[in-house]
């Protein structure tokens, strides 16, 4: 701890003697960055402090933690599974066909990553609600989504998919025609370009994009609650867990905050790891 | 490049002004003074009714409300929000600021009861109280952090004394969801998405279009709600007319319209 510390200080001496060595001006840039810097560092730093103290394993094994952690670990990968199963090869499409209205199908995939989550989930429930626009032919069959883990994995897709898609899209662009080409020279198929060829080529694109949904879908919250609801261990995820602690136990809500903080670095780092490779 | 910005420029312009309408109203002689109340969320709709009443006998004030659940709504007044009047669905919220010195005295202003609510087309068929613990039912609750589900509870002990020891077991074991404040249950009982939701008198009568199943008066809890100016409120004395107008008849008559039940 004291190494780190004086590791830091020396850092920061070094960083303000650099500033010195040059003009005046650059107070310009720094001063700003500072007040940003301390808006995003701040309540991180506070979080992670609040944190340090006896009873943080106890809460974070508390078994509402626990079933939180799990449950948000299962649906997360569910829906990273089904953007990469069914967004791979809308990516492709996207990338290499030309048809009309593609550019209303690529604004259609981009629109959920701006849209607010609790748009996302009062659309959802409209149309897979009980009475819904798809929901009402379901419930014919006795099916209903709404209030089930399922609703959870179709709220997380919702949102976070489409940076898969995204990722992926640009991966297969950047690959160069002429080596598809030379491929079907070769005589490949189409399945065996995409397998032999776009697919290792493509290949950090895919990843990274994986991760970012990973992340994002971790991290569902409107959505979730809007159209599967709060209920511990069916759709209680951890975002939603730290919702109703704040208010329980601030105790488990930050140990949840924290775990999730830690997953988003980890996270976080390996995709720029894989983007600097590239 | 310039006409991209130009668009975004104009569609700014267009929100502004969309928003900004009311308030382009000539400007008062006197300056606003602004009333901050946080209430329970079943206060929403008696509340929203007083305030106009209130605003026409006191000129220059508007009030502001803050509706959520009380526990939501203590919580952030514990983490500094400016506040003035606190009315809280339940006591131990209340108390929990009064034993902090962040509330006043408090006083209960109103009584509310619990009814079960039902979708429009009630789709589970549901016709008594017995009919909750029927196997495959999609109950809603509010989470026990909620005044209203900490209600909903003590009220499924009552009803398990008077139905049979597993009543409450299977009736839980139906709950399909906790939320975070009784106006949330309302929304998710009249989407249909629910079967049945537990929620205070006063929000069934607040949403017509919903079936109801009255609750008798022996299985039924009785909710009182307190009302408390808080230290921090920089209106003192607008707070306290505020809370008196709520005790007032004429409060009083406006709460019990909405389904609440008066002091006396």
């Amino acid at each position: 701890m004291t190494m780190l510390r004086l590791r830091s200080v020396r850092a920061l001496r070094r960083f303000f003697q650099h500033l010195a060595s040059r003009g005046h001006h650059d107070w310009i840039f720094v001063i700003p960055s500072l007040f940003l810097v301390g808006l995003l560092g701040l309540p991180i730093l506070a979080l992670i402090l609040r944190a340090i103290n006896k009873s943080f394993f106890t809460d974070a094994l508390s078994p509402s933690a626990l079933s939180a952690l799990q449950l948000s670990l299962i649906t997360s990968v569910i829906s990273v599974g089904i953007a990469v199963a069914f967004g791979t090869p809308l990516a492709y499409m996207l990338a290499r066909w030309k048809f009309p209205s593609k550019h209303w199908l690529e604004l259609l995939i981009d629109l959920p990553v701006v849209l607010p989550p609790s748009v996302a989930g009062l659309a959802l429930l409209i149309a897979f609600g009980r009475e819904g626009l798809v929901g009402g032919a379901l419930s014919q069959i006795n099916v209903t989504l709404p209030f089930t883990t399922a609703a959870v994995v179709m709220a997380q897709t919702f949102v976070a998919a489409p940076l898969y898609v995204r990722s992926a899209r640009i991966g297969f662009a950047e690959i160069d025609v002429r080596l598809e080409e030379a491929a079907h020279v070769e005589g490949a198929n189409q399945w065996q370009l995409f397998r032999e060829v776009m697919f290792p080529l493509a290949g950090r694109a895919l990843i990274s994009g994986a991760i970012l949904t990973w992340t994002r879908a971790l991290g569902e919250f409107g959505a979730t609650i809007l159209f599967a609801g709060n209920l511990e261990g069916v759709t209680q995820t951890m975002p939603l867990a730290i919702y109703l602690g704040f208010e329980r136990s601030l105790g488990i809500a930050i140990a949840l905050s924290v775990m999730l903080v830690g997953v988003s670095v980890v996270l976080l780092l390996l995709t720029r790891r894989l983007e600097r490779k590239q | 490049m310039k006409r991209i910005i130009t668009s975004i420029i104009v569609l700014f312009v267009v929100f502004l002004s969309a928003c900004g309408t009311p308030a382009a109203t000539a400007p008062s002689p006197q300056p606003q003074t602004t009333l901050t109340v946080f209430a329970a969320a079943s206060l929403t709709d008696a509340f929203n009714e007083m305030s106009k009443t209130f605003e026409a006998a006191h000129p220059n004030v508007t009030v502001k409300f803050n509706f959520a659940g009380s526990q939501t709504l203590r919580t952030q007044i514990e983490q500094g929000a400016p506040v003035d009047v606190f009315a809280s669905a339940d006591m131990s919220n209340m108390t929990a600021l009064v034993s902090e010195k962040l509330a006043g005295a408090s006083q209960i202003f109103i009584k509310n009861q619990l009814v079960v609510i039902l979708p429009p087309n009630n789709p589970a068929k549901i016709t008594s109280l017995q009919d909750l613990s029927r196997p495959g039912l999609k109950l809603v609750l509010a989470a026990n952090v909620v005044p209203v589900g900490k209600y909903a509870l003590q009220s499924l002990d009552q009803m398990n004394t008077a139905f049979g020891p597993d009543f409450k077991t299977k009736v839980l074991a139906n709950v399909v969801s906790n939320e975070q404040d009784v106006k949330e249950v309302v929304a998710k009982v009249d989407l249909s998405e629910a079967d049945a939701g537990i929620v205070y008198i006063s929000d069934a009568i607040a949403a017509p279009d919903l079936k109801s199943i009255a609750i008798p008066a022996n299985l039924n809890v009785i909710a009182q709600y307190p009302i408390a100016t808080l230290t921090g409120s920089k209106n003192q004395d607008l707070a306290t007319a505020f809370v008196a107008y709520v005790l007032s008849a004429g409060g009083q008559a406006t709460l019990k319209k909405w389904g609440f039940t008066p002091l006396q």
